[in-house]
């Protein structure tokens, strides 16, 4: 069926109406070489059993290789049921339901979901979900400045230690609406951002400081002393963490004496299958005092005439199709499904369960590192405290030796030296709880015979 | 229709002013304003100290319909923002020019207020809105 609801006479008759011979005479105004042509090698359509083979014999290509990258997405156990029940029609819609009165059961959902965010990060409020977790720090960056009424600089403090691509991102999105970010350092014996990096910053006018927790070589940053002197020193304070790793470590509702003002992050490792960069989700939580510059839908709880409680989407004035140009956002996606997939992968697991999958991740990249740094030419980059990542420093260049991983079956984790140049030769690496001991056994007696194969550079 | 006391000024947008004994102006929203907007759950007011210039919004009113910017009839330093909005935004609903007042600037120029529209232009202006 063509997308296009026109007959070909439709259309005759439309440009008999306006008098052109057809419809690329509408463009005329366009210059010639800023139209778009015609793309260049597609070839003809294909029959679905067509496709089908071609993406079997693609995806078998890939092999079952054994994944150690981890670097902002996790590969983690999904059970079963979370998938069945999220593509059931009645959940199975990427958005959020305007209509409340044809929608209680989302509605509902996302509310649980919000009560979970809330309490995984010890704050009052949660959104209904961002684009991503990216995307998801920008949005807090500029929630920061509208929320600091007495912070006029728009100076935001990114440590060097974050996510260089959500470092990317937030100057993206925010970085031509006037904000400023500064880069902060990080202690190179314990890979954490220190105390005093925020010295050079005393009586001046800063807007908010980032923590992400962990960091992003998988270190544990001294949060507690960040945010009060932070706020000390009159700074707001933006969390961003990974969801897993809340359910062992403090939730930054507590860090320091106040706790932090935002909390944002990646959902995907709450039931989210890897799936090459996307869709994932992000997520964001306040306080109720910051709650009217929190971007995106918020679903709210509620009782109708007859005093029956309902859900509905709530303080909507804030929103892009209230305030127009004045929303809190304009990029204000929210991912409903994903948000499904993340609220039933929590109530499936509760409490226990998700602390279980946290103690894993930590015990199993604890033994990981152990295993790896015993081979010769590979040492750990920090010293300090970790969930379930590391940078790891090799001898010679990573990218040989990951190609060399790869011909074994084994991705042995991600490349940092173009981020980070002055570590030198840096591997990051990653095992959740879906990597086995043997897993890493497979992982050391590979790299010990790539490093004993090739001479150090 | 909506109250227009005739000792104010106002601007098309809705917003009064007073001029005070100490040469502050008090700005609020009108009457038509807050019956236009509904139940206000909420109101941002500027802090004291800040700068503002005629024409630019300072403070935003929300109703369970629409957030509204709310503009400066003049240019000049606030003096005070309405504290008492913050726990109870009806008062903009019960007593629009009273109690619901939103800022107090201190104008550079006097002649901004003057060269506001008086109650009887106002009154026009409301008029050839609604007709």
């Amino acid at each position: 069926m063509p997308f296009i609801p026109h007959t070909d006479d439709d259309v005759r008759g439309m440009l008999a109406a306006i008098g052109i011979p057809g419809i690329d005479s509408l463009f005329d105004e366009i210059p010639a070489e800023l139209r778009a042509r015609a793309l260049d090698g597609i070839p003809l359509a294909a029959s679905e059993m067509q496709i089908g083979r071609l993406m079997s014999e693609r995806a078998a290509r890939d092999g079952k290789r054994l994944n150690f990258i981890g670097a902002g997405a996790y590969e983690h156990h999904v059970p079963s049921a979370v998938w069945a029940i999220v593509t059931r029609g009645e959940y199975y819609s990427a958005y959020t339901p305007y209509q409340a009165e044809a929608s209680q059961g989302t509605l509902q959902l996302l509310y649980e979901y919000q009560s979970m965010m809330t309490s995984l990060t010890g704050m009052d409020a949660s959104n209904a979900s961002l684009y991503d977790g990216a995307t998801a720090v920008a949005e807090a960056c500029l929630m920061a400045v509208r929320a600091h009424r007495r912070s006029k600089s728009q100076r935001i403090l990114l440590p060097a230690a974050l996510h260089p691509r959500y470092r990317d991102t937030v100057r993206a999105v925010a970085g031509n609406q006037k904000l400023a970010f500064e880069l902060l350092p990080y202690d190179a014996s314990g890979g954490q951002t220190t105390l005093a990096s925020l010295e050079q910053y005393r009586g001046q006018d800063v807007t908010a400081l980032v923590i992400q927790q962990p960091n992003f070589f998988g270190t544990l940053e001294d949060v507690d002393a960040l945010t009060d002197r932070a706020h000390e020193m009159g700074m707001l304070v933006i969390a961003v963490v990974n969801p897993t790793s809340l359910a062992i470590l403090k939730p930054p509702g507590e860090w320091g004496a106040k706790g932090v003002d935002i909390v944002c992050g990646e959902g995907q490792p709450l039931g989210v299958p890897l799936s090459s960069g996307g869709p994932y989700f992000g997520f964001m939580t306040t306080r109720m005092e910051h709650v009217r510059q929190m971007p995106g839908r918020i679903v709210g709880r509620t009782v109708d005439l007859d005093d029956k409680p309902g859900f509905t989407l709530t303080l909507q004035a804030r929103e892009q199709h209230i305030r127009r140009s004045k929303a809190t956002s304009n990029i204000c996606t929210n991912q409903g499904l994903l948000v499904t997939a993340a609220t039933i992968y929590m109530s499936l697991l509760g409490p226990k369960g998700l602390s279980q999958v946290a103690a894993t991740c930590l015990e199993r990249s604890g033994q990981l590192v152990d295993a790896l740094t015993r081979v010769p030419g590979v040492r750990l980059a920090f010293g300090g405290p970790r969930f379930h990542e590391a940078l790891l420093l090799l001898d010679r260049p990573v990218r040989g030796v990951l190609e060399a991983l790869a011909a074994r079956g084994v991705v042995g984790g991600l490349d940092v030296t173009a981020d980070y140049p002055s570590l030198g030769h840096g591997l990051l690496v990653c095992a959740t709880e879906t990597r086995t001991p043997e897993d890493v056994e497979t992982y050391r007696s590979a790299l010990a015979d790539v490093m004993k194969n090739a001479a150090a550079a | 229709m909506s109250n227009v006391p005739a000792d104010l000024r106002y601007l098309k947008s809705h917003e009064w002013a007073r001029l005070e004994a100490d040469g502050t102006i008090t700005v609020g929203i009108s009457d038509h304003a807050q019956q236009a907007l509904g139940d206000l759950v909420f109101a941002e007011v500027p802090e004291a100290g800040r700068r503002v210039s005629a024409g630019e919004a300072c403070a935003v009113v929300e109703s369970v319909k629409a957030a509204s910017d709310v503009y400066s009839p003049v240019t000049g330093e606030v003096v005070a923002g309405n504290a008492d909005l913050g726990g109870q935004p009806e008062l903009i609903n019960q007593d629009p020019y009273g109690a619901g007042w939103l800022m107090r600037i201190r104008p550079d120029d006097r002649a901004q207020f003057s060269a506001m529209l008086d109650a009887k232009a106002y009154e026009a202006a409301l008029a050839a809105e609604t007709h």
